[in-house]
């Protein structure tokens, strides 16, 4: 062990430890999100934006910029997520 | 049976040339009869890695579009039997490459040579979708850095959707993961992407895991491919890879760090 090892020793674990999780992470996001564009498969995500919000709409009156789909994919699952923001007045209504 | 196979990367500068190289003269110290040609119209490079630029006359670019004959183009290495270099133009550009052209010139030296390499340029251009059109094979160069790994994948996609294999609907093409600039230092401390993240991202069988060397750049230096260099753990390295290529079975080296323990430690400062 050099002196330098030693002297990290103490110092705890760098800024830089451990990003390369960070950059697997990164990375499996981004690739879920542009497999779909650039591997020709349809991308789904608008069609099903829409449809979601016409869905809710049925109920409640939403705007539509307060809508959001995500999709992220971790080592063994994926997630869809959807985000819709209610405004107070339709909440209390459906309450 | 003649085997097409490109190296490709999109990415610059991860080492495809030096990867082309390597794989070829290995290839052809197999005793395989080996054509590796330049795509990288106006920014050649193969010539001066195979250490063979004072010696091109005609090029890829003469014998597509000049009426040059295939064998005035062709190098004849002098190191290693059976090994060929095909340069391109330095002065063209990639419109120079013809589709037609390119099919006449791997169909003639299909029925020559065992292997033809395609060393493919950066990005996702012509003279990228040339090198990897007609090939059987792709050994894709990929570095452990998030960009590299980016446009990997994109590469992945074009090669299963844009070849001649895709668009005729032939099986798909074979395609090999090289992962190079591995520094096992990094990886050990979590700092750079590790072999098996990379596998688990781009999810294609692994060629090769060629080591970080500072005896790469030596040889790019004297003009000599890497595995010319028996002290170079790259070259050892690609010799593996080029020993799976011909479907043997070799266990990855290079990839565990060597144990940290004592009489190891007190070995190295005796040395």
């Amino acid at each position: 062990m050099r002196l330098k090892d030693l002297f990290a020793l103490f110092r705890g674990p760098s800024r830089t430890e451990g990003s390369a999780s960070a950059a697997k992470q990164r990375l499996q996001v981004i690739l879920a999100v542009e497999r779909p564009l650039t591997r020709g498969q349809p991308d789904f995500l608008p069609l099903l934006q829409r449809e979601i919000l016409e869905v809710i709409r049925k109920y409640v009156p939403i705007d539509e910029r307060k809508i959001k789909v995500e999709v992220e994919r971790e080592a063994d699952m994926s997630m869809l997520a959807v985000s819709v923001e209610l405004p107070n007045a339709a909440l209390s209504r459906v309450i | 049976m003649s085997q097409v196979i490109v190296v490709t990367s999109g990415k610059g500068g991860v080492g495809k040339t030096t990867s082309a190289a390597a794989v070829a003269t290995g290839l052809a110290m197999k005793g395989k009869k080996v054509c590796v040609i330049d795509f990288d119209v106006g920014l050649r490079n193969l010539d001066l890695i195979m250490g063979v630029e004072r010696r091109v006359v005609f090029d890829f670019i003469n014998v597509i579009n000049d009426g040059i004959r295939l064998h005035q183009a062709l190098i004849k290495d002098k190191r290693v039997e059976g090994l060929y270099i095909l340069p391109t133009s330095q002065t063209r550009d990639k419109d120079a490459l013809s589709r037609e052209g390119v099919e006449r010139v791997i169909e003639e030296l299909r029925q020559e040579f065992d292997y033809v390499i395609c060393d493919s340029p950066a990005g996702i251009e012509k003279g990228a979708y040339m090198a990897l059109y007609f090939a059987d094979e792709a050994i894709v160069v990929t570095n452990p850095e998030v960009s590299s790994v980016r446009d990997s994948d994109r590469i992945l996609g074009i090669l299963n959707s844009k070849s001649r294999r895709a668009e005729r609907g032939e099986p798909p093409m074979k395609q090999h993961l090289l992962l190079t600039r591995y520094d096992l230092d990094r990886v050990a401390k979590g700092e750079m992407l590790k072999l098996e993240d990379v596998l688990e991202i781009l999810a294609i069988p692994v060629l090769g895991v060629i080591p970080q060397d500072d005896m790469v750049l030596q040889c790019s230096n004297l003009g000599l491919p890497v595995v010319l260099e028996p002290k170079s753990t790259a070259g050892q390295a690609y010799m593996d890879a080029v020993r799976r290529l011909l479907g043997e079975t070799v266990e990855l080296r290079f990839t565990t760090p060597p144990k940290k323990s004592f009489v190891n430690w007190l070995l190295r400062r005796t040395a």
